[in-house]
């Protein structure tokens, strides 16, 4: 089975979700005529990063009656979607949250579970932490979502391979950081390196959609990626511009690589689980 | 001395602070920038990135001499300005600032330069209006750190494209960017006075200072590690409190909060909010 991806790696306007969305359907169109069976957005797509105070203002539910997911959900019945917003949930809270849209509706939702609050980070003082990391079924095969900071921790992504996701699906507005004399800056390394990481250990599909663009003084990279159960890179997109990303994923990578590499049969989970127990349970 | 490199990739910083002006200014309501050009390395390096972002026909580079400022900064403006082919203009602020002078005999030479600075700064506010376009910095992030600069003076901008590069690192993108050889190859001088250099004033030189603030500030060394690095006591100490004393350069000035909701406080949005 193939799949083909689309990676979405666009500029946004801070706080404007009306013509955010407008950007979405621009690029499902062309994702579309591209024969994309998925189309990935980055992180916090139909709003913009530093919100701050404008959490509150640009935050919808991905259900039909909601006017910006009403068309996207109309979409995905062409191809799937994952977009990223801040999700309101019924008691007030506000995540960073990205959907898995397909066929008209919406299968899944992942709240961030880590939320960078240092350095240049803030975003603990404006959202509130997810508590799930959950893959789940879609028309091709199961597949993990996460967002930025919750792939800089190593145990999300692992949790997604047990949890049975042969596809994962990354997010981010990573700004750019670690200028010095090697060809790119230092935190696209770092993201490509673990991602590269995940792939090889996990053998797994890794995707990432990286947001570009500048928000005051901070500056997003973009270099889409898609790294296959290998550990080997299938594509990467341009640096620091819009671009819209197209790979094949053959999924049939997937047996020929756990045939030869049976990382995930090996897996010690019952180890692991008594390990956690016993470093948990210490005082 | 333990080695430390400070060179960049300039081909991504010329990317990234050209698509940074861009950006900034587009999303500001603009397309036109306004540079105050002093003949020094910092304003011809933001020039010639303005250009990149710009187009030449959308910056203006303003000269603005004191009748004591040296000719050599008048014709090393000139020389980026032909260069790049640029609108540009000079504005001699001798006639606006001697009157001031000349109400205090007792007016010291800092008195004078930072008055100086600061109707550099009205001059380019106003040519902003005229031309329409914003004015951009030329701060770099050695002389923020510093606090070598004259409040709401010369570190008076709309943007700062060049703010987050050490002096060292201005000298090598400048030339990348092929910024003329006099400029580059000078003693740095804010030229408020006759013979007045950077380093002459600092009390050290930029290449030292500059690693020296690269392992305090962005590697985060203790002052005792930077000594253990190879750097002698006496540096490591003006520098880490000359870096602490200019805070308030560095700053909004702090509003003192009686409401519920503060600017600077709990009032919190960048400026592109909503662009």
């Amino acid at each position: 089975m193939k799949l083909n991806l689309a990676l979405a790696q666009i500029n946004t306007k801070l706080g404007d979700v009306d013509s955010n969305l407008a950007k979405h359907m621009d690029y499902i169109q062309r994702a579309k005529s591209q024969k994309a069976d998925l189309l990935v957005f980055p992180e916090l797509s139909l709003t913009g990063y530093v919100l701050q105070d404008l959490v509150a203002s640009v935050a919808h539910k991905p259900t039909e009656d909601d006017p910006v997911f009403k068309p996207l959900l109309q979409a995905s019945r062409d191809l799937d979607l994952v977009v990223g917003f801040v999700d309101e949930d019924s008691r007030h809270r506000f995540f960073i949250a990205s959907a898995y849209l397909s066929g008209g509706k919406t299968v899944h939702v992942h709240h961030k579970v880590y939320l960078p609050t240092y350095g240049l980070f803030d975003e603990g003082r404006f959202f509130a932490w997810g508590d799930s990391v959950r893959a789940f079924d879609t028309r091709f095969g199961r597949v993990g979502m996460l967002i930025c900071e919750d792939f800089w921790h190593a145990s999300p992504p692992y949790l997604l391979w047990l949890d049975g996701a042969d596809i994962m699906l990354f997010s981010s507005a990573s700004p750019g950081r670690g200028l010095n004399d090697r060809d790119r800056l230092e935190s696209a390394h770092w993201v490509e390196r673990v991602i590269k990481g995940y792939a090889s250990m996990f053998t797994s599909f890794v995707a990432h959609a990286n947001r570009v663009g500048y928000e005051d003084g901070l500056h997003f990279w973009g270099g889409a990626a898609l790294f296959d159960p290998n550990g080997e890179e299938v594509v990467v997109g341009p640096y620091n511009e819009e671009a819209i990303t197209i790979a094949q994923m053959d999924l049939n990578q997937l047996r020929r690589t756990r045939a030869r590499l049976p990382l995930l049969r090996d897996e010690r989970t019952a180890l692991i689980r008594n390990e956690l127990d016993r470093i948990l349970s210490r005082d | 001395m333990i080695d430390i490199n400070l060179s960049i990739n300039t081909d991504l910083a010329r990317e990234i602070l050209a698509g940074f002006i861009k950006s900034e200014i587009t999303r500001a309501g603009m397309s036109r920038a306004v540079i105050g050009l002093s003949g020094g390395i910092d304003s011809a390096l933001s020039c010639a990135l303005a250009v990149e972002a710009l187009g030449k026909e959308n910056v203006l580079a303003v000269r603005m001499p004191y009748k004591a400022s040296s000719k050599d900064s008048l014709d090393h403006a000139q020389l980026l300005i032909d260069q790049l082919g640029i609108p540009n203009k000079t504005i001699e602020i001798t006639g606006m600032v001697e009157p001031l002078f000349k109400l205090d005999p007792q007016i010291t030479k800092m008195r004078m330069g930072n008055i100086m600075a600061r109707e550099r700064m009205i001059v380019l506010y106003d040519q902003s209006e005229v031309f329409k376009g914003l004015v951009v910095g030329t701060g770099n992030k050695t002389e923020i750190l510093l606090g070598y600069s004259t409040l709401y003076g010369d570190s008076a901008c709309a943007i700062n494209p060049i703010g987050d590069l050490y002096k060292t690192q201005v000298r090598q993108l400048s030339r990348a960017m092929n910024i003329p050889a006099p400029i580059i190859d000078k003693a740095p001088s804010a030229d408020l006075w006759a013979g007045q250099t950077d380093e002459d004033e600092l009390g050290f030189t930029y290449e030292d200072v500059d690693k020296l603030l690269y392992l305090l500030v962005d590697q985060r060394y203790s002052p005792q590690e930077a000594v253990e690095a190879g750097f002698s006591e006496k540096f490591v100490n003006a520098v880490a409190t000359r870096v602490r004393r200019n805070q308030f350069k560095r700053m909004l000035p702090p509003i003192a909060k009686v409401s519920n909701r503060t600017v600077g406080y709990d009032f919190l949005y960048l400026r592109d909010w909503g662009t």
